[in-house]
């Protein structure tokens, strides 16, 4: 009991030293990038409710909205490197998601990768 | 120390989950044929059976018989413990488990399913205040109002059970209106006989004894519960066989069907009705370890009988081409194939390891055990 | 408003909710099972002309599996979306090979006992599992009587970027609906060597189907179920 009050207690004691020194914005693989639907900060603060919404719209009535669907968001914001928008740590999507201990719900069944890549390997 | 294996078996079917979670259903037994295997048997037992042992409280508040009145509370803490455990083997079993939430937050109104979401947590509610309305003194006046919306709701709790299955038209071993009722009169007999053992398990570790009286009076009830609940199953099979286009079906639950028939006639007709009522009402014996051996039984029997009525049913296959010899890639035309494997087995004894604990803590920290009231009272 | 009218709709409300929840589950089941949807334009469905359709022939599956990305795997635990039949008459022996897949009802089943309302039928009498709200109960699979649904056993990879999929869901044939919304047909009917199977709008009187089905004679299947299925088999 004493030793797990005293783990809890350098844990706790860490957590202000660990804020400061990673406030910074995290690091990521921005893919080509641009400003198609709005600026930055709005999608990072809104971009969840935007695909909500386009996802029961298309899903349920298809009315497919291109310019706001995660297909296109993943043409250019998946990596120059790899095409994905969630291979590396430091992918567009995960590497925000991990620092704001979000979890990623989309991949599961959403392919990652950007359609031109995935149709370049799989239509060899 | 039997609180601590029943934490280690939760833990066991919490594993269990963590792994289906991991790897998919591909680690059960279960497939596109078998949708639905041990898991549900051992949830839809414990959902039925929490149902039925409400019985016991409401032959005490209902219909004002004294010496069940004093059990009601512990029938009460079965209910609930039962319930929770059952419904956590439901909802561990989801494919998505993480997102039920969803089903929390988006009902259609026309799924049985979602309405036994409602019903369920109804009950568990109803439950809990005639709990409340027994326990505490004050609220007393009230037990009886409670006792009689809980002896309603559960009629239609097991009724929103059997409909689950007597909804479904495209299976032939479901579909028919008999289910409902029929599940109602099973909840009584295995509610009864969870109850039994529980009140003998309880009576033997403070080495109490059973009042005679009481004892034959529910020995008795368990004895007719499971003659009614073996008359609604013949009926079901009896209908099936006289239907020209159900009778390959019965063939195959009732004699070809291998793991399903033996089941049917050694598990359920012999384990769980026959031997059990040889053991109530054989003259002279029919005493309290008798009663406790015909329980379990009883139990053993409700479990076979679900598995050939849940799996065997699921098992045979679909009449998409009534009248034609089918075949595909896809099982069409033959029987499907299943083999419960360790990790949803565990997660069914999990459901069980939940139920037993929340018994012991309740029957440990509050005041559930019956006190008999005098006997010239009765 | 009035504040007591704001009172009074409340109670409104209220009561025509416990109203509802009581009478119930019978009138809801009766309104919303057997829906009144207004007389659509569009209802995409399916001719299926069996006496062409070669025994043996799996070319509708593979591009099935192509277009999707189904593993193309035949164990009890894989995905199907369109599989092929061969059926043969008991009575008089007379063989036939067709392919099966979700039947798009106009009363679909597995839309009705769907608890989250995940399973649901889009406007133009598509049937789709939206897997956003799919919870893995496979309540869907126990009530279709086509055997139309798979669940997806594993956690998977490299989906096609059009066609989302994942583990512990259920999945179905969607008519192709990401190829219908372009205006493509579907890539079963597409790869069929014997242009067997003809897509089209059911309600436009004007289209091949339309006239196809006004003048020879098909048939749906398990049409004793009265579920009025899109996807209809010429020759059965």
């Amino acid at each position: 009991m004493l030793r797990l009050l005293s783990i809890l207690a350098v844990l706790c004691l860490c957590i202000p030293a660990y804020a400061t020194e990673s406030s910074a914005i995290p690091k990521l693989d921005i893919g080509k990038g641009g400003e198609c639907v709005k600026e930055p900060q709005w999608m990072r603060k809104n971009h969840m409710h935007l695909l909500t919404h386009q996802r029961d719209e298309v899903v349920h009535k298809g009315v497919r909205d291109d310019k706001i669907s995660l297909k296109n968001c993943i043409e250019c914001h998946a990596s120059t490197k790899d095409d994905s928008v969630i291979a590396r740590d430091d992918s567009f999507c995960v590497a925000c998601h991990r620092y704001e201990a979000v979890k990623l719900d989309c991949f599961e069944c959403h392919s990652g990768e950007r359609k031109s890549a995935w149709l370049k390997r799989n239509s060899k | 120390m039997l609180t601590s294996v029943a934490a280690l078996i939760v833990l066991a079917g919490l594993y269990s989950v963590h792994m289906m979670e991991e790897h998919g259903h591909i680690i059960t037994g279960m497939n596109n044929q078998i949708v639905w295997g041990i898991p549900h048997v051992f949830a839809i037992f414990m959902i039925v059976a929490a149902s039925g042992v409400l019985n016991v409280s409401s032959i005490g508040s209902v219909f004002n018989k004294p010496a069940y009145k004093a059990r009601a509370p512990l029938a009460g803490l079965l209910s609930l413990a039962m319930l929770a455990g059952g419904l956590t083997v439901l909802m561990l079993d989801l494919g998505r488990p993480d997102r039920i939430i969803v089903a929390a937050t988006n009902y259609n109104l026309t799924s049985v399913f979602a309405w036994n979401v409602l019903l369920y947590s109804a009950m568990f509610a109803a439950v809990v205040v005639y709990l409340w309305t027994m326990m505490e003194a004050r609220m007393q006046p009230w037990s009886k109002h409670a006792g009689f919306v809980v002896f309603i709701w559960r009629f239609a709790l097991t009724t929103g059970t059997g409909v689950i299955f007597s909804f479904l038209v495209a299976r032939q071993a479901y579909g028919s209106a008999i289910l409902p009722p029929m599940f109602i009169v099973i909840s009584f007999a295995w509610g009864l006989a969870v109850f039994h053992i529980v009140q003998s398990a309880i009576y033997q570790w403070n080495g109490k004894m059973l009042d005679e009286y009481v004892q034959k009076r529910m020995k008795n009830l368990l004895g007719v519960f499971v003659v009614a609940a073996l008359y609604f199953v013949v009926v079901y099979h009896l209908t099936n066989l006289y239907f020209a286009r159900q009778v390959e079906f019965e063939r195959f639950i009732l004699a070809d069907g291998g793991i399903y028939p033996l089941l049917f006639w050694a598990g359920y007709v012999v384990l769980g009705n026959l031997l059990p009522l040889l053991l109530i009402y054989l003259p002279g014996w029919g005493k309290t370890q008798h009663v406790a051996v015909a329980s379990a039984m009883v139990i053993l029997g409700g479990f076979a009988f679900l598995y050939v009525f849940i799996i065997g049913g699921q098992a045979f296959p679909l009449s998409i081409f009534p009248g034609f010899e089918v075949k595909s890639s896809f099982g069409d035309g033959v029987i499907g194939l299943y083999s419960p494997s360790l990790p949803e087995v565990l997660l069914g004894f999990g459901g069980v390891g939940i139920a037993f604990l929340i018994t012991a803590v309740g029957i440990r920290v509050l005041n559930f055990v019956p006190r008999e009231i005098p006997k010239k009272t009765l | 408003m009035s504040e007591i009218n704001v009172q009074r709709r409340q109670f409104l409300k209220m009561s025509m909710g416990v109203a509802a929840v009581s009478i119930a589950p019978g009138i809801f089941l009766f309104d919303m099972a057997h829906g009144k949807a207004d007389a659509n334009k569009v209802r995409w469905g399916m001719l299926i002309e069996t006496a062409n359709c070669a025994e043996g022939c799996n070319d509708c599956v593979t591009a099935c599996n192509t277009e999707n990305g189904l593993s193309g795997g035949v164990s009890s635990t894989d995905s199907q979306w369109i599989r092929k039949i061969e059926i043969k008459d008991i009575s008089t022996g007379r063989e036939t090979s067709l392919p099966m897949m979700c039947q798009h009802c106009e009363h679909p089943p597995c839309v009705d006992v769907c608890p989250t309302g995940a399973s649901f039928k889009r406007a133009d009498g598509i049937v789709l599992v939206d897997k956003h709200l799919c919870i893995g109960c496979r309540y869907c699979m126990m009530a279709c009587p086509y055997k139309a649904r798979s669940f997806v056993h594993e956690p998977l990879q490299n989906q096609n970027p059009d066609v989302p999929r994942g583990r512990g869901t259920v999945e179905s044939c969607t008519m192709c609906v990401h190829r219908i919304d372009q205006g493509q047909q579907p890539a079963c009917a597409v790869a069929c060597p014997n242009k067997s199977i003809l897509f089209g709008n059911l309600n436009d009187p004007d289209s091949e189907i339309a006239t196809r089905i006004r003048t020879v004679a098909s048939a749906q299947v398990r049409a004793d179920l009265g579920l009025n299925p899109g996807v209809r088999y010429q020759g059965l």
